[in-house]
């Protein structure tokens, strides 16, 4: 697989000279991700406090924002762009499978025993 | 390389073994495999935290008012340091996929430069990590623990720039210390079979003679009010809570108490940016081995620097653990 990298991100929209190249175009964009979150983690931003879903907006695009930051260093620094389909898929759909089922599970149940404590059975303000 | 596996003789063969649908070395694939194993646990652990914050969500402590300094400076600046981790460690994460690329054209003096700065950077992220432990260790301003396990912690409104600011003040800075018969005790001194830590350095009593005498001092608890701030009690309030709840003087975090909140958040800190300092740890040990094996010409011989694209990918991934601590940690 010496030489045969593909050398473009944002689905084409990006294309490279070399592969040296490429690494940096992606480091220039992870830096401007993680400034992006900095920024917003610092000032936090009063229109983006509102509550969607059950959590704060800025709480979902930091969120998303992560998913993208690992999306392009496992597919441009792991280089699973470059690996078969078969690989990709084995390796992703099973962490992703995996993971948001234990996520949902944990966090709802986090949230149900909340419910118990702040409904009056416990009392904790003592 | 038929280290493992005898030849069969029907290689080439669709059923014989010798056709490798995923295009991938046994080694690579395994890491790869181990990748995978390596994440569920990490989002064990993430997971885990969630479900405890899910648990206490209008209580827990506040990432920016937890971490908020800088190696050499005074001064409160959230998230900068944290900012800088990130940053050294996609940075190491670059110099090594350099590392990788200049693997590909067999140019071992390339390799060698871009694995010792691979090297570098790891050691700078695990120290700025061991900084950051020992910051919250030691803890800033001290706080109470109340019977029923809540944190209270003392601040007074100052006027910054024409603008109402409430400002934390450390229980050092106002607690009245007065003669105190309660010593340590030590084994020599009495019950030898019975032990002690140390006390903590000041009593409830004289922290509340200290708010009696300070009029501007406030408490502020652990609640989180509707503008995302904890909750000031007022004067009244603060006199009575710290009298009828207060239990202890905590300074600092560790495994039992944490004087910025819940101690949960601190086990989990502890637990999880321990688990992934260690992995960076090894991760720095694997880099140096294949660090010295690229010097002493191993793969120029070989004529194959898959080892470093093997050890890449582990440097990688806790590069990319990083990323989701970072952010459930410290932003969210």
């Amino acid at each position: 697989m010496a030489h045969e990298h593909k050398l473009e991100i944002f689905r084409g929209l990006w294309k490279f000279k070399s592969n040296t190249q490429k690494i940096w175009g992606v480091l220039a964009f992870l830096t401007f991700v993680t400034a992006i979150e900095v920024i917003l983690g610092i000032y936090k931003p009063e229109v983006l406090m509102g509550n969607v879903l059950g959590m704060k907006i800025l709480n979902w695009i930091f969120i998303i924002l992560t998913i993208v930051k690992a999306y392009y260093i496992t597919w441009d620094f792991m280089h699973m762009r470059d690996e078969v389909k078969a690989l990709r898929r084995m390796v992703i759909w099973t962490g992703v499978f995996l993971i948001c089922y234990l996520v949902f599970i944990l966090l709802q149940e986090g949230g149900y025993i909340e419910g118990v404590y702040s409904n009056g059975f416990v009392k904790k303000d003592f | 390389m038929n280290t493992t596996v005898a030849t069969t003789g029907t290689e080439g063969k669709t059923w014989g073994g010798g056709n490798d649908p995923l295009k991938a070395s046994y080694g690579k694939m395994m890491m790869w495999f181990f990748i995978v194993s390596d994440a569920l646990t990490f989002s064990g652990f993430l997971a885990a935290y969630g479900f405890s914050r899910f648990k206490f969500i209008d209580s827990w402590p506040i990432a920016d008012e937890v971490f908020t300094h800088i190696p050499f400076f005074h001064g409160n600046y959230p998230m900068i340091y944290v900012a800088f981790m990130t940053f050294v460690l996609i940075m190491s994460s670059v110099t090594m996929v350099l590392a990788v690329d200049a693997g590909h054209h067999l140019n071992k003096k390339k390799v060698t430069w871009y694995m010792f700065l691979t090297v570098i950077g790891g050691i700078i992220f695990v120290g700025s990590q061991a900084w950051e432990w020992n910051t919250f260790i030691k803890g800033e301003y001290g706080a109470i623990q109340t019977n029923g396990g809540n944190i209270l912690q003392f601040g007074e409104y100052k006027t910054v720039d024409g603008e109402q600011k409430f400002e934390r003040v450390a229980i050092a800075d106002f607690a009245k210390v007065s003669h105190s018969e309660r010593t340590q005790h030590e084994s020599k001194s009495g019950l030898w079979f019975v032990s002690e830590g140390s006390l903590p350095e000041y009593s409830i009593d004289e922290v509340y003679k200290g708010l009696v005498a300070n009029e501007n001092i406030l408490i502020r608890n652990q609640i989180i009010n509707e503008h995302g701030h904890k909750t000031i009690l007022s004067r009244e309030e603060s006199l009575k809570q710290l009298k009828s709840d207060g239990k202890a003087v905590v300074h600092g975090a560790n495994l039992k108490v944490n004087e910025y909140g819940s101690p949960l958040f601190a086990d989990f800190f502890f637990f999880i940016t321990g688990f992934h300092g260690f992995h960076v740890f090894s991760g720095v040990v694997l880099n140096i081995i294949v660090f010295f094996n690229v010097i002493l010409g191993t793969y120029e011989r070989r004529k194959s620097y898959e080892m470093v694209e093997k050890v890449g990918l582990y440097w990688h991934f806790v590069d990319l653990v990083w990323v989701f601590v970072f952010t459930f940690f410290y932003l969210v």
